[in-house]
Protein backbone atom coordinates (compact mmCIF):
# COMPACT_ATOMS: atom_id res chain seq x y z
CA UNK A 1 0.00 0.00 0.00
CA UNK A 2 0.91 3.79 -0.44
CA UNK A 3 0.78 4.37 3.03
CA UNK A 4 1.86 2.25 5.72
CA UNK A 5 1.21 4.07 9.00
CA UNK A 6 -2.16 5.70 10.09
CA UNK A 7 -1.87 9.12 9.32
CA UNK A 8 -5.98 10.07 10.11
CA UNK A 9 -6.52 13.69 11.49
CA UNK A 10 -2.78 14.41 12.29
CA UNK A 11 -2.42 15.06 8.27
CA UNK A 12 -4.28 18.41 9.11
CA UNK A 13 -1.11 19.61 10.80
CA UNK A 14 0.52 19.75 7.36
CA UNK A 15 1.08 23.90 6.79
CA UNK A 16 1.39 23.98 3.55
CA UNK A 17 -0.41 27.37 3.13
CA UNK A 18 -2.40 28.26 0.31
CA UNK A 19 -0.83 25.93 -2.14
CA UNK A 20 -1.79 23.31 -0.02
CA UNK A 21 -5.41 24.30 -0.08
CA UNK A 22 -5.59 25.38 -3.68
CA UNK A 23 -4.55 21.83 -4.39
CA UNK A 24 -6.88 20.15 -1.97
CA UNK A 25 -9.90 23.14 -3.60
CA UNK A 26 -9.01 21.73 -6.61
CA UNK A 27 -9.23 18.24 -5.88
CA UNK A 28 -12.57 18.61 -4.31
CA UNK A 29 -14.15 20.99 -7.06
CA UNK A 30 -12.34 18.58 -9.70
CA UNK A 31 -14.19 15.62 -7.97
CA UNK A 32 -17.52 17.96 -7.52
CA UNK A 33 -17.62 18.75 -11.38
CA UNK A 34 -17.15 14.74 -12.66
CA UNK A 35 -20.31 14.04 -10.05
CA UNK A 36 -22.23 16.88 -11.08
CA UNK A 37 -21.66 16.68 -15.08
CA UNK A 38 -21.89 12.76 -14.97
CA UNK A 39 -24.90 12.56 -13.07
CA UNK A 40 -26.44 15.30 -15.56
CA UNK A 41 -25.39 13.86 -18.69
CA UNK A 42 -27.48 10.71 -17.65
CA UNK A 43 -30.19 12.52 -16.08
CA UNK A 44 -30.49 14.64 -19.57
CA UNK A 45 -30.79 11.15 -21.24
CA UNK A 46 -33.18 9.53 -19.20
CA UNK A 47 -35.17 12.79 -19.43
CA UNK A 48 -35.02 13.08 -23.30
CA UNK A 49 -35.58 9.42 -23.85
CA UNK A 50 -38.20 8.17 -21.43
CA UNK A 51 -39.18 11.55 -19.92
CA UNK A 52 -37.90 10.17 -16.66
CA UNK A 53 -39.62 11.61 -13.29
CA UNK A 54 -36.59 11.19 -11.10
CA UNK A 55 -34.08 12.40 -14.10
CA UNK A 56 -36.63 15.57 -14.93
CA UNK A 57 -36.16 16.40 -11.42
CA UNK A 58 -32.70 16.24 -10.76
CA UNK A 59 -32.52 18.41 -13.99
CA UNK A 60 -34.72 20.95 -12.14
CA UNK A 61 -32.27 20.99 -8.93
CA UNK A 62 -29.87 21.83 -11.50
CA UNK A 63 -31.14 24.51 -13.20
CA UNK A 64 -32.59 26.40 -9.99
CA UNK A 65 -30.53 29.69 -9.13
CA UNK A 66 -29.60 27.89 -5.22
CA UNK A 67 -27.77 25.23 -6.54
CA UNK A 68 -25.66 27.60 -9.73
CA UNK A 69 -24.67 28.86 -6.82
CA UNK A 70 -22.63 26.28 -5.40
CA UNK A 71 -21.79 25.47 -9.28
CA UNK A 72 -20.62 28.67 -10.24
CA UNK A 73 -17.85 28.75 -7.39
CA UNK A 74 -16.87 25.14 -8.30
CA UNK A 75 -16.49 25.75 -11.74
CA UNK A 76 -15.12 29.47 -12.19
CA UNK A 77 -12.27 28.08 -9.13
CA UNK A 78 -11.67 25.09 -10.81
CA UNK A 79 -11.00 26.58 -14.46
CA UNK A 80 -8.65 29.58 -12.54
CA UNK A 81 -6.82 27.15 -10.84
CA UNK A 82 -5.93 24.97 -13.38
CA UNK A 83 -5.22 28.42 -15.54
CA UNK A 84 -2.60 29.12 -12.84
CA UNK A 85 -1.25 25.89 -12.92
CA UNK A 86 -0.66 25.87 -16.79
CA UNK A 87 0.66 28.90 -16.52
CA UNK A 88 3.41 28.22 -13.62
CA UNK A 89 3.94 24.68 -15.16
CA UNK A 90 5.50 26.10 -18.56
CA UNK A 91 7.18 29.32 -16.82
CA UNK A 92 8.53 27.56 -13.70
CA UNK A 93 11.03 30.42 -13.07
CA UNK A 94 7.68 32.53 -11.94
CA UNK A 95 7.15 29.13 -9.33
CA UNK A 96 9.66 31.92 -6.79
CA UNK A 97 5.95 34.01 -6.89
CA UNK A 98 3.62 31.17 -6.21
CA UNK A 99 2.32 32.80 -2.71
CA UNK A 100 1.51 35.79 -4.71
CA UNK A 101 -0.25 34.44 -7.56
CA UNK A 102 -2.73 32.62 -5.88
CA UNK A 103 -3.40 35.88 -4.20
CA UNK A 104 -3.72 37.17 -7.54
CA UNK A 105 -6.21 34.32 -8.95
CA UNK A 106 -8.52 35.06 -5.59
CA UNK A 107 -8.20 39.21 -6.89
CA UNK A 108 -9.21 37.49 -10.27
CA UNK A 109 -11.84 35.15 -8.81
CA UNK A 110 -13.92 37.60 -6.69
CA UNK A 111 -15.05 40.09 -9.10
CA UNK A 112 -15.73 37.24 -11.99
CA UNK A 113 -17.74 35.32 -9.11
CA UNK A 114 -19.36 38.35 -7.72
CA UNK A 115 -20.66 39.84 -10.72
CA UNK A 116 -22.05 37.03 -12.21
CA UNK A 117 -23.83 35.81 -8.55
CA UNK A 118 -24.76 39.85 -8.39
CA UNK A 119 -26.42 39.44 -11.58
CA UNK A 120 -28.27 35.98 -11.07
CA UNK A 121 -29.42 37.06 -7.72
CA UNK A 122 -30.83 40.57 -9.05
CA UNK A 123 -32.52 38.43 -11.69
CA UNK A 124 -34.02 35.87 -9.52
CA UNK A 125 -35.24 38.45 -7.19
CA UNK A 126 -36.80 40.96 -9.72
CA UNK A 127 -38.75 37.83 -11.18
CA UNK A 128 -36.69 38.08 -14.05
CA UNK B 1 2.32 8.41 -3.82
CA UNK B 2 4.59 7.20 -1.60
CA UNK B 3 8.33 7.89 -2.38
CA UNK B 4 9.84 5.09 -1.09
CA UNK B 5 8.07 2.57 -3.17
CA UNK B 6 7.27 4.26 -6.49
CA UNK B 7 9.58 4.28 -9.28
CA UNK B 8 9.94 7.85 -10.73
CA UNK B 9 8.08 8.55 -13.93
CA UNK B 10 10.29 8.24 -16.99
CA UNK B 11 11.60 10.98 -19.03
CA UNK B 12 9.68 10.45 -22.92
CA UNK B 13 6.41 9.08 -23.74
CA UNK B 14 4.78 7.40 -21.76
CA UNK B 15 0.76 7.42 -20.52
CA UNK B 16 1.37 9.76 -17.24
CA UNK B 17 3.09 11.89 -19.74
CA UNK B 18 0.63 11.95 -22.42
CA UNK B 19 -2.08 12.32 -19.93
CA UNK B 20 -0.24 14.95 -18.00
CA UNK B 21 -0.39 17.44 -21.45
CA UNK B 22 -3.88 15.75 -22.51
CA UNK B 23 -5.17 17.44 -19.27
CA UNK B 24 -3.19 20.65 -19.76
CA UNK B 25 -4.79 20.55 -23.44
CA UNK B 26 -8.08 19.96 -22.74
CA UNK B 27 -8.48 22.47 -20.04
CA UNK B 28 -7.56 25.27 -21.89
CA UNK B 29 -9.92 23.79 -24.98
CA UNK B 30 -12.61 23.68 -22.45
CA UNK B 31 -12.38 27.44 -21.22
CA UNK B 32 -12.12 28.41 -24.88
CA UNK B 33 -14.72 26.39 -25.90
CA UNK B 34 -16.62 27.53 -23.19
CA UNK B 35 -15.86 31.30 -23.88
CA UNK B 36 -16.69 30.79 -27.97
CA UNK B 37 -20.02 29.44 -26.88
CA UNK B 38 -20.57 32.18 -24.49
CA UNK B 39 -20.07 34.71 -26.96
CA UNK B 40 -22.32 33.12 -29.52
CA UNK B 41 -24.86 32.64 -27.34
CA UNK B 42 -24.93 36.44 -26.84
CA UNK B 43 -24.58 37.26 -30.69
CA UNK B 44 -28.02 35.71 -30.89
CA UNK B 45 -29.74 37.45 -28.05
CA UNK B 46 -28.89 35.63 -24.81
CA UNK B 47 -28.24 39.07 -23.52
CA UNK B 48 -31.45 40.17 -23.42
CA UNK B 49 -33.51 37.15 -22.92
CA UNK B 50 -31.86 34.36 -21.01
CA UNK B 51 -30.85 34.46 -17.13
CA UNK B 52 -27.41 33.60 -16.08
CA UNK B 53 -27.67 29.95 -15.68
CA UNK B 54 -29.42 29.22 -18.79
CA UNK B 55 -26.66 31.15 -20.62
CA UNK B 56 -24.27 28.99 -18.55
CA UNK B 57 -26.09 25.48 -20.40
CA UNK B 58 -25.74 27.61 -23.81
CA UNK B 59 -21.96 28.18 -22.83
CA UNK B 60 -21.50 24.73 -22.18
CA UNK B 61 -23.57 22.33 -23.78
CA UNK B 62 -25.55 24.16 -26.64
CA UNK B 63 -28.43 21.93 -27.10
CA UNK B 64 -31.78 22.02 -27.78
CA UNK B 65 -32.58 19.72 -25.52
CA UNK B 66 -30.74 21.07 -23.01
CA UNK B 67 -32.21 24.54 -22.58
CA UNK B 68 -35.76 22.96 -23.17
CA UNK B 69 -37.15 24.42 -19.61
CA UNK B 70 -35.82 27.91 -20.20
CA UNK B 71 -38.44 29.22 -22.78
CA UNK B 72 -35.91 30.96 -25.43
CA UNK B 73 -37.98 31.87 -28.45
CA UNK B 74 -35.81 30.83 -30.95
CA UNK B 75 -33.03 28.49 -29.65
CA UNK B 76 -34.02 25.62 -32.45
CA UNK B 77 -32.79 28.48 -35.03
CA UNK B 78 -29.83 29.30 -33.65
CA UNK B 79 -28.47 26.36 -32.34
CA UNK B 80 -29.87 23.03 -33.75
CA UNK B 81 -27.58 22.71 -36.75
CA UNK B 82 -24.73 20.45 -37.41
CA UNK B 83 -22.08 23.17 -36.71
CA UNK B 84 -23.25 23.28 -32.84
CA UNK B 85 -23.50 19.92 -32.95
CA UNK B 86 -19.77 19.38 -33.30
CA UNK B 87 -18.69 22.05 -31.04
CA UNK B 88 -20.54 20.25 -28.19
CA UNK B 89 -19.06 16.86 -29.20
CA UNK B 90 -16.03 18.67 -28.76
CA UNK B 91 -17.23 19.65 -25.28
CA UNK B 92 -18.32 16.44 -24.27
CA UNK B 93 -14.57 14.43 -25.56
CA UNK B 94 -12.99 17.13 -23.98
CA UNK B 95 -14.98 17.18 -20.67
CA UNK B 96 -15.82 13.70 -20.37
CA UNK B 97 -11.89 12.79 -20.41
CA UNK B 98 -10.45 15.10 -18.69
CA UNK B 99 -12.94 14.57 -15.68
CA UNK B 100 -12.67 10.56 -16.14
CA UNK B 101 -8.54 10.80 -16.53
CA UNK B 102 -8.84 13.05 -13.35
CA UNK B 103 -10.83 10.40 -11.21
CA UNK B 104 -7.68 7.98 -12.24
CA UNK B 105 -5.35 10.25 -11.19
CA UNK B 106 -7.16 11.33 -7.79
CA UNK B 107 -8.25 7.11 -7.31
CA UNK B 108 -4.11 6.21 -7.50
CA UNK B 109 -3.05 8.69 -5.48
CA UNK B 110 -5.22 6.53 -2.70
CA UNK B 111 -3.76 3.58 -3.78
CA UNK B 112 -0.35 0.97 -4.46
CA UNK B 113 0.22 -0.89 -7.39
CA UNK B 114 -2.00 -3.85 -6.26
CA UNK B 115 -4.38 -5.74 -8.36
CA UNK B 116 -6.84 -2.79 -7.50
CA UNK B 117 -5.52 -0.24 -10.13
CA UNK B 118 -5.91 -2.24 -13.22
CA UNK B 119 -9.25 -3.08 -11.60
CA UNK B 120 -10.09 0.72 -10.94
CA UNK B 121 -8.78 1.36 -14.83
CA UNK B 122 -10.85 -0.75 -16.24
CA UNK B 123 -13.91 0.03 -14.50
CA UNK B 124 -12.98 4.27 -14.96
CA UNK B 125 -12.79 3.23 -18.70
CA UNK B 126 -16.04 1.70 -19.18
CA UNK B 127 -17.41 4.23 -17.47
CA UNK B 128 -16.05 6.56 -19.57
CA UNK B 129 -17.13 5.28 -22.74
CA UNK B 130 -20.44 4.38 -21.37
CA UNK B 131 -20.75 8.37 -20.36
CA UNK B 132 -19.45 9.25 -24.10
CA UNK B 133 -21.87 6.92 -25.88
CA UNK B 134 -24.83 8.39 -24.44
CA UNK B 135 -23.88 12.00 -24.29
CA UNK B 136 -23.25 11.72 -28.32
CA UNK B 137 -26.96 9.67 -27.89
CA UNK B 138 -28.43 12.87 -26.09
CA UNK B 139 -26.60 15.47 -28.87
CA UNK B 140 -27.33 13.10 -32.22
CA UNK B 141 -31.08 12.50 -30.99
CA UNK B 142 -31.89 16.40 -30.01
Amino acid sequence: MALKRNVGLRGFKYRGGGPMWAWILHRISGLAIALFVGTHILASFFMQQFANDLATSLNIIYESAYFQIIVFFIVIYHGLNGLRIIILDTWPQLLEYQREVIWLQWLIFIPVYGLTIAVMVLDLFSGG
Amino acid sequence: MSARNATAPQIGFSFEYLMWVFTRVSGVALILLGAFGMAAAFWMGARTQVDVATLMRWTFFPNPNHVVNSDIPDVTLGWANAYWQIMQMLIVCFGVTHGINGLRVVLEDYMGRTWWRPMTRGLLFFIWLFILIVAVYVILAS
